[in-house]
């Protein structure tokens, strides 16, 4: 390249260009708004969720019990043999501090996201979540944590009928 | 398999910019036209298109394939987009490479372009897509969640500090300083400042992380019998290999990139590479994260597993040393385009191989490199190892 | 016994409901930026011509997508050109009915190889024609901001 290319395209704009109307743009917002279907598997994970419990599926061919549950194995490409009701209570395999939302606005409260294994799985295999009830400078890779759900009146067949987990 | 050999002829890019005027086609043009006349060709003698761009939603495009194919040289010509997520930049050259070893076509044009500016008020808002919509969006999660906790099940993993993947972010900076093009490139950084720079994601801090950027690379590739008529040292992309983990991130293995490693084996093997750590003499892997230099270093079978860490504080991944990693400066650097980053990484190595690369030359005339990208959801790893 | 053969009583059909939290904000571009800005500040249609081609893009483009030249000559075109294609749209984006019918026409511009997609106006929809001969309909210049929407519509010229 470089050695035979003494310029390069591409012109640097600042944000300033933008808000004092040096550069002419237009914008458009997509309205992208979403029905997804939850499907087979992942509505009734949905309706146990309702009730109160944790569900996984098996895989009898792979022996393997996962969670979210699939309608079908990604490993064997069977249908899945069964549902397994799992224990809410797993390990934390990792976690993260976060101190930003998703568009770059600052917390001062750390969110905790984790990847939980939970109880029961085989090979133990984990949900994403949040900790909360914690301290964060307690939380560690290893930590057995529990399922906080919310009253039965509040859930809605959601992830966030579990209002979070937290250290057993 | 009887495949045609197939070359790498020429390359452009645009300056990797934060924001950049022109528009996606402009850029997709300024790329295209350095990299055609850089090996004297016309767009009427090139034979196919091949694109390689990440979400619709960056650019803010749907059909962002379409869009950008002027600005390509596709008019009237067989034109295809491809995409892999962040692996999408290695994956289009893998993907114009058998147009041309299939003997389908002589001559084809990659170009892979990004506008992540276009998406506000952050690229974020597309990123999350990438989370399960049901299972995992209602936790209002950002796209730093799976890479902090990947980070951190790798540094549990092997007992690393915060200071061993640092490393990585100041080596690369430092790199890219010597780059034209960089967004990100300092001279003078140090690992203090990246250990004080401000947390996001603990254990990720803003100066481990690649920014948002806007850019466009494009590659020639020729088949043998024209890439000797035409290029004095033709580049050969000599093995390729892509391959793709489970789609449920959750259940897998955080800390070592099996995708990664089924990649490299196929691409190594095509290449008849047996001792990677011997043959190969540059690796430009995927660095979107510090973390993920060394993840995907292990992965490509450079270092065993855990080790990445310590060779790079012995120097060894140095634009001087024994293993040149990232001479370009990588994404940390050079900026992240998306799929624009990863061709860079190709074009870096077309630039080294050829001895052209000026103040980023790595010494004592490297024969063999390989580059790697990685995407989708943290899952799909694509390889190609180039040779003089 | 595998689930997808299964009934399910305890599952009901759901749908999660959720969106892509973003806007787009686009550049005009290097040509853009130059072509808005004509119609904005001067009032003028701009084109590019590619020699080689001897075409005429407009709007205009910094490049010729068929031989790839970067095109450096600006040359005005006129404000009024010819309906090669129309459509009259009845309903809106919500698929609510328009109390008054849209003409939404391609219009090529005379003197350019290129053409507008914009509303056409001051007609009557029945009277619409391919062929038939519009002129561009400027908003006020304080009211122009360099966009599409500089242009009011396009209507019939009256002979």
């Amino acid at each position: 390249m470089t050695v035979k290319i003494d310029k390069f395209p591409g012109v640097y704009l600042h944000e300033s260009d933008f808000e004092q109307g040096r550069v002419l743009y237009n914008t458009w917002d997509p309205q992208a708004q979403y029905a997804w279907d939850a499907g087979i598997a992942i509505g009734r994970y949905l309706s146990e969720l309702k009730q109160g419990h944790l569900v996984g599926v098996r895989c009898n061919q792979c022996r393997r019990t996962v969670v979210p549950p699939r309608a079908f194995c990604e490993w064997c490409f069977r249908p899945m043999d069964d549902w397994v009701n799992l224990p809410d209570t797993g390990t934390v395999n990792t976690f993260s501090l976060c101190y930003v939302t998703w568009d770059m606005q600052y917390l001062t409260e750390p969110q905790i996201p984790a990847v939980i294994d939970i109880d029961g799985t085989r090979p133990s295999v984990g949900i994403m979540h949040l900790l909360g009830d914690v301290d964060p400078k307690k939380v560690h890779i290893g930590m057995r944590v529990q399922a906080v759900w919310k009253p039965e009146e509040e859930r809605t067949g959601s992830i966030l009928d579990i209002r979070h987990f937290k250290p057993v | 398999m009887a495949m045609r050999k197939v070359a790498v002829v020429g390359a452009g890019m645009t300056r990797f910019v934060r924001r950049a005027l022109e528009t996606g086609k402009e850029l997709s043009y300024e790329a295209s036209k350095m990299a055609l006349d850089y090996c004297d060709l016309t767009l009427d003698e090139v034979d196919c298109v091949v694109h390689g761009t990440a979400p619709d939603s960056f650019d803010g495009v749907h059909m962002k394939g379409e869009y950008l194919s002027d600005g390509s040289g596709a008019w009237r010509k067989p034109y295809t987009r491809c995409y892999v997520g962040g692996g999408t930049g290695v994956f289009a050259p893998i993907h114009g490479w058998y147009h041309v070893a299939s003997g389908l076509f002589d001559i084809c044009l990659v170009v892979c372009e990004e506008k992540m500016s276009s998406c506000q008020p952050h690229p974020q808002g597309a990123f999350l897509t990438i989370f399960d919509h049901t299972t995992e969006r209602p936790l209002k999660p950002n796209l730093l969640w799976i890479f902090a906790m990947e980070m951190n099940r790798y540094m549990h993993t092997y007992g690393l500090k915060k200071e061993d993947i640092a490393l990585v972010s100041v080596k690369n900076k430092r790199n890219a300083a010597d780059h034209p093009c960089s967004l990100l490139g300092d001279a003078n950084i140090t690992l203090q400042d990246v250990l004080n720079s401000e947390v996001l994601a603990w254990p990720v801090q803003r100066l481990d992380v690649s920014p948002v950027t806007d850019g466009a690379v494009a590659l020639v590739l020729a088949a043998e019998h024209v890439a000797r008529r035409i290029c004095d040292k033709p580049i050969w992309i000599e093995g390729v290999g892509w391959n793709l983990d489970t789609a449920y991130w959750t259940n897998r293995d955080l800390c070592y990139p099996r995708y990664v490693e089924k990649a490299a084996r196929m691409a190594y093997e095509m290449a008849g590479i047996t001792e990677p750590r011997k043959q190969i003499h540059i690796a430009e892997p995927y660095d979107p994260f510090d973390y993920k230099e060394l993840h995907h270093l292990e992965g490509l079978m450079l270092f065993d597993r855990g080790k990445a860490p310590e060779a790079t504080a012995l120097g060894i991944t140095q634009r001087n040393g024994d293993l040149p990693v990232c001479p370009s400066g990588g994404l940390l650097g050079v900026g992240n385009p998306i799929a624009a980053a990863g061709l860079m990484k190709v074009a870096e190595l077309f630039w080294q191989l050829r001895g052209e690369a000026g103040a980023r030359q790595v010494p004592g005339q490297p024969r063999r490199g390989v580059a790697q990208a990685w995407g989708d959801l943290m899952q799909v790893g694509t390889v190609a190892v180039l040779g003089v | 016994m595998a689930i997808l053969n299964k009934p399910d009583k305890v599952h009901q059909a759901i749908a999660w409901h959720g969106d892509i939290p973003i806007t787009n904000r686009y550049t005009a571009g290097v040509a853009g930026e130059r072509f808005f800005r004509e119609v904005k500040e001067n009032g003028k249609f701009m084109g590019t011509r590619c020699p080689e081609c001897d075409l005429i893009y407009v709007p205009a483009t910094m490049f010729c997508e068929r031989c790839f030249a970067e095109l450096d000559e600006w040359v005005q075109v006129e404000n009024q050109g010819q309906v090669v294609t129309y459509t009259i749209l009845y309903w809106d984006l919500d698929d609510q009915p328009l109390a008054v019918p849209l003409v939404l026409a391609l219009v090529q511009l005379d003197g350019s190889d290129g053409g507008l997609v914009h509303y056409l106006g001051e007609t009557d929809p029945e009277d619409v024609y391919i062929g038939m001969e519009v002129e561009a309909v400027l908003k006020d210049p304080a009211e122009r901001e360099g966009s599409i929407l500089d242009i009011r519509h396009f209507r019939p010229i009256q002979v």
